[in-house]
């Protein structure tokens, strides 16, 4: 019964596509009617594409700044690679649960979310661990007297029972950890938001709204460990995942006529330009002065943490473009050179950690060797090349490796790539 | 596989400290010229203003958490640097800066004490440095605004001009603390009760980039701290002085 979900899980290449619309035929109709099959049979390469992107933008944002940290779309405008990640997971993980969901029922579905769960749970603690051995090592090798202050960040290596049981429940999350986190607290509670979905996705998606409003009118968050709070609060990024699944869900294609006006089109330009020149009013601090006051007032800051309205914006902003620049059928998605991107995106969540993992040990280095930019460079472009090689390695597996996998191995691993990470 | 690793990285340390010793030798005079945009403020210093062009007494109180020191060479940290610096800018003043530490304490902590910090002392200026405990604790980002916003308010009660002085560049702990959403902040209630804000944290990352200093290196030595708040401390005159408008020239 999960064959369907699977196979949109599976690599999407010429000929799975003809098997999963055998698969999709036999489906119930109100499969068919729900789900609006707006997406066709074929995995959504585009969300992959972009997802990968976000994995890509992610590393580089969590390396020290520096020549490419200028090619990461932080730098021009509001909304960052966290959105687009947010989004596309909400996204996909509702087409694949939300479709077992009306396979398998409902106990079954959330059987296979929270086996996912655990999956992104594991893979949390596993992060955890190398941030102990790098800030450990940090901690006996680093004695500057003029960072005596920052060096206190390392006392909880005084207690490291409490640390760590702390991180086993989410509450301790170093800096760079903190989007896997959220994720498992969304993916938590995705069974509940499709079953609501499945009753009026409408409604959802307007509870969802609500949601974030009281966060804001409220001020709701989730505190952590030592003290502080979660720097992505799940209350407010909740409102990225809900739309992303109810996109998924048919929203996307009743927004076509919208997406399609060219009144969208012209309001989101004008946003992404009005945005690009705020940003660029940070980075070239020369240029501020030429920023009304009361713009400063109204609009500062801009915050990361409950999803400002002004990230949220601007993110649907770029999406409508994208989505109306770059058609589904585009013949680039099948070029050879966005392959890395898309395989990344499509094993979002060991590239997830690699990347993390990556950007840890790029620190490492950038610490021991006085490189310049140049090794700064070379660390960049050496880590995309390993992401995109261990997603090569992980796709070659699902395809050949596991193949003689007996059947329940085989909708295990499916899952694990593509189960919406 | 892990001698390699360690091996490597010896050797690794090893050039890194022979550069760094190599470079310390050449630089005997410390460069670190700041961008004039990263000096220039809208704000200005009213009460620094008619001290100095009056003839009064400059009492500067630097309000700061362990950044605004250094262990054991307490006169070389910024505030010791500042005071030399304006004495020697401002011949015709009598400069006196003081030191109030509040060691880990967040915003909201100093906040509360800051009336009565402020008993008995009648500073034409206070420097307030904060933001390092907030980010470590990760404090919440609304709660550090608001602190900061009451504290400035309360220093400005008292009859003072209020600079406020935010984290310092720290490539090291950038993996573990989360400077962001502090410095976004601060500069919001600068902005607010129209106070000059001393972009510390941009400054060092200006010298750390154009290579004025390597801030990423682990040196034991005390050395780059002093050279660090040398030039902090320089910058920071600059920065009193055009605030205030009361630049050398005008002076003599």
């Amino acid at each position: 019964m999960t064959s369907i979900a699977d196979r949109i899980a599976a690599p999407p290449l010429a000929g799975t596509a003809n098997d999963a619309a055998q698969d999709a035929a036999p489906a119930p109709a109100s499969l068919v009617q729900v789900m609006s099959l707006q997406l066709g049979n074929e995995r959504e390469l585009r969300l992959d594409l972009f997802r990968g992107l976000a994995l890509w933008l992610i590393y580089i944002d969590h390396l020290p700044s520096n020549l490419f940290t200028w090619l990461t779309i932080r730098n021009y405008g509001f909304s960052d690679a966290t959105e687009i990640f947010i989004f596309i997971s909400g996204y996909t993980a509702a087409f694949v649960y939300g479709r077992a969901m009306l396979e398998s029922g409902f106990v079954v579905a959330t059987a296979r979310i929270m086996r996912r769960v655990w999956q992104i749970y594991v893979a949390h603690v596993f992060l955890f661990t190398i941030f102990l051995a790098e800030i450990s090592y940090v901690a006996t090798s680093f004695e500057n007297p003029l960072y005596t202050e920052e060096m206190g960040i390392m006392d909880f290596l005084k207690q490291p029972d409490v640390t760590i049981v702390q991180a086993l429940l989410l509450r301790f999350r170093p800096v760079n950890m903190d989007v896997l986190p959220l994720y498992i607290v969304l993916m938590f509670f995705l069974p509940a938001i499709l079953w609501l979905m499945k009753w009026r996705a409408d409604v959802t998606l307007a509870l969802s709204v609500l949601l974030y409003a009281l966060t804001w009118h409220y001020d709701l968050y989730l505190s952590a460990y030592p003290n502080g709070y979660w720097a992505f609060n799940p209350f407010a990024w909740q409102l990225l995942f809900v739309f992303g699944a109810w996109c998924a869900l048919g929203g996307a294609r009743r927004m076509s006529r919208v997406l399609a006006s060219p009144v969208t089109l012209w309001i989101s330009i004008a946003y992404l330009f009005a945005a690009f020149c705020v940003t660029m009013t940070w980075y070239l601090p020369q240029l501020s002065p030429l920023m009304p006051r009361w713009l400063e007032q109204w609009m500062y800051p801009i915050d990361k943490t409950d999803l400002d309205v002004l990230r949220f914006a601007h993110f649907l902003a770029l999406a409508a473009i994208t989505v109306r620049f770059l058609p589904r059928d585009w013949s680039g998605l099948k070029s050879p050179w966005l392959r890395p991107l898309i395989l990344c995106g499509q094993h979002s969540l060991e590239i997830f950690c690699l990347g993390v993992f990556l950007a840890f040990a790029g620190h490492f280095i950038l610490a021991e060797v006085n490189g310049g930019a140049m090794l700064h460079g070379i660390i960049s472009i050496s880590g995309i090349l390993i992401m995109s090689a261990a997603a090569w390695l992980f796709s070659w597996y699902k395809s050949n490796a596991d193949k003689n996998a007996s059947r329940k191995g085989t909708s295990g691993n499916a899952d694990m790539a593509g189960g919406g990470a | 596989m892990k001698f390699n690793a360690g091996a490597i990285l010896g050797l690794m340390v090893l050039a890194g400290c022979l550069t760094a010793a190599s470079v310390r030798a050449e630089d005997a005079v410390q460069s670190c010229e700041v961008p004039d945009y990263l000096l220039s403020t809208e704000s200005a210093l009213p009460k620094v203003m008619d001290a100095v062009k009056g003839g009064h007494p400059l009492d500067i109180l630097v309000i700061g958490s362990r950044s605004s020191t250094i262990p054991s060479a307490e006169a070389s940290a910024y505030p010791g640097r500042l005071q030399a610096m304006l004495k020697e800018k401002l011949p015709a003043v009598a400069v006196n800066v003081s030191v109030e530490l509040q060691t880990k304490k967040t915003a909201e902590e100093v906040a509360a004490g800051m009336v009565k910090l402020m008993e008995g002392k009648k500073p034409t200026l206070v420097i307030w440095q904060t933001g390092t405990v907030d980010a470590m604790r990760s404090a919440d980002p609304d709660d550090f605004r608001g602190a900061v916003d009451e504290g400035v308010a309360a220093l400005q009660t008292a009859g003072a001009d209020v600079i406020l002085m935010n984290l310092q560049y720290s490539p090291r702990t950038e993996t573990m603390i989360s400077a962001p959403p502090y410095l976004d902040n601060m500069r919001v209630v600068a902005q607010q009760h129209d106070v000059p804000l001393f972009d510390r944290f941009a400054i060092m990352r200006q010298w750390n980039d154009s290579g004025d200093f390597d801030l990423f290196t682990a040196t034991h030595g005390i050395e780059l701290a002093k050279r660090v708040h040398d030039c902090l401390g320089r910058a920071l005159s600059k920065f009193v002085i055009d605030a205030a408008h009361v630049g050398p020239v005008q002076q003599n």
